[in-house]
């Protein structure tokens, strides 16, 4: 298993039968695929759907049918199309029970930075600072490092998306929870050790004196 | 109401003036209306959207052939010519929150005096803005935002202008229908009027101007 399918069965596990669901682009989306049998939630995208399906087959797309990458999709019983300001009013007024978003890095404070790179790379927050503020529940998906730099670190250096602390960071060496004191360490990837992990961590983690290894 | 070839539509429109554009990565974008404001030389304009789309469709080709002086839009990521020109400084860019610019949008529409939000407090969009505390929570003040002249895209419409979209080609359509002095929207398909049903219409025909009946679709 690749570290991002890793990431990907992580996340499916936190879904809960009936939630409203908004997955980011790339890594994120991935989560659709590991989504336990017993378990049905509802996909939203915020170009306007509620209720989104699997990419359609070949020759059976819809031009007026995306998601919010400008990926062709389909629609399931129940789906609902709207505007964006509907969009956004389920988004910022706490209708949303669930979004999952990539990262470039996460703090002590469990902040999250995700949507530039000063100097480098501008493409915009899109709905990114509006799903942070408002979603009941965000949860961060993304690989510990890049390159060989921490992407949990003491203190933001990149622009922030929300004030708001995240409520869970998911990587492929580990499950770190923001609490009021600092960052918790919930599980740790299979195979992975706690002090491989604290090494790959540039911020403060709690490390209980057990930390169970992660089921996918 | 009138319904006008889109040969016609630039007569309504000025260089310089602040075009409100719908679509989402070009999904939902007035192509034909787009291609021919481009076409007819007319320019520097202020152009309000989600995004700017790819180089080659919806509000990306405005960005391609210098038409446009600033953009406001939530996402430039997908066209890479923005961010050369953004970077170059031959446009100026405002990058907004997606759903505060779609309140912004809806608050020039519908006569509010802008829009209290969450979203963007303690990050950059702060910036030069006013906070507002309401019952013991803080806001960012966002003023509404309106154009000269809003260019849609709908489904179908009926000769009274009344408008349905389909599934997420709407996406800011109708909030920029309310949003601007003229407001032209193209569609796929025009029928009588009483062959809709009241309770269907998305859009009621009386923030429409001006219908334009689009090019071969897919």
């Amino acid at each position: 298993m690749n570290s991002k399918e890793l990431i990907a069965r992580r996340v499916a596990k936190e879904l809960k039968n009936g939630s409203l669901v908004n997955l980011g682009i790339g890594l994120p989306t991935m989560v659709a695929n590991y989504i336990p049998e017993d378990i049905n939630v509802m996909f939203h995208a915020e170009n306007g759907i509620i209720g989104m399906g699997p990419t359609p087959e070949e020759g059976m797309e819809n031009k007026d049918l995306t998601n919010a990458g400008n990926g062709f999709i389909t629609y399931v019983p129940g789906a609902v199309s709207f505007d964006s300001a509907m969009s956004f009013a389920i988004i910022r007024g706490g209708h949303l029970d669930i979004t999952v978003l990539g990262g470039l890095q996460v703090d002590e404070n469990g902040q999250l930075a995700n949507w530039m790179v000063p100097g480098k790379k501008i493409p915009g927050m899109g709905g990114a600072m509006d799903l942070v503020t408002g979603a009941k529940k965000v949860i961060v998906a993304m690989t510990h490092l890049a390159g060989e730099s921490s992407k949990i670190v003491k203190k933001c250096t990149l622009p922030l998306t929300s004030l708001r602390k995240v409520d869970l960071i998911v990587t492929d060496m580990a499950v770190i929870e923001p609490t009021e004191e600092g960052l918790l360490l919930v599980e740790r990837a299979p195979g992975v050790k706690v002090s491989d992990i604290l090494k790959a961590t540039e911020a403060e983690l709690i490390v209980p004196d057990y930390v169970p290894e992660m089921i996918v | 109401m009138e319904i006008i070839s889109v040969k016609d539509v630039t007569k309504y429109i000025n260089d310089g003036d602040t075009l409100l554009i719908g679509g989402f990565l070009g999904v939902g974008s007035p192509d034909a209306i787009i291609n021919e404001i481009i076409d007819s030389g007319k320019k520097d304009f202020t152009v309000v959207g989600n995004d700017t789309s790819f180089e080659t469709n919806g509000i990306g080709r405005f960005v391609k052939e210098n038409k446009v002086k600033k953009i406001i839009a939530s996402h430039i990521g997908t066209n890479p010519e923005t961010q050369k020109q953004m970077i170059e400084e031959s446009i100026e860019v405002e990058l907004i929150p997606q759903g505060t610019l779609a309140e912004q949008i809806r608050a020039g529409g519908v006569g509010l005096g802008g829009i209290l939000t969450p979203t963007g407090l303690g990050t950059v969009v702060e910036k030069n803005k006013t906070i507002v505390e309401v019952d013991g929570k803080k806001y960012l003040l966002e003023k509404p935002i309106r154009g000269n002249v809003a260019v849609i895209k709908a489904k179908k419409a009926d000769k009274a202008g009344n408008l349905i979209y389909s599934f997420t080609a709407r996406n800011f359509n109708p909030i920029m229908a309310m949003a601007a002095d003229i407001v032209i929207a193209e569609v796929e398909e025009i029928i009588e009027t009483g062959k809709i049903n009241p309770d269907e219409i998305h859009t009621p025909g009386i923030f429409v101007d001006y219908i334009v009946l689009g090019g071969d679709e897919k």
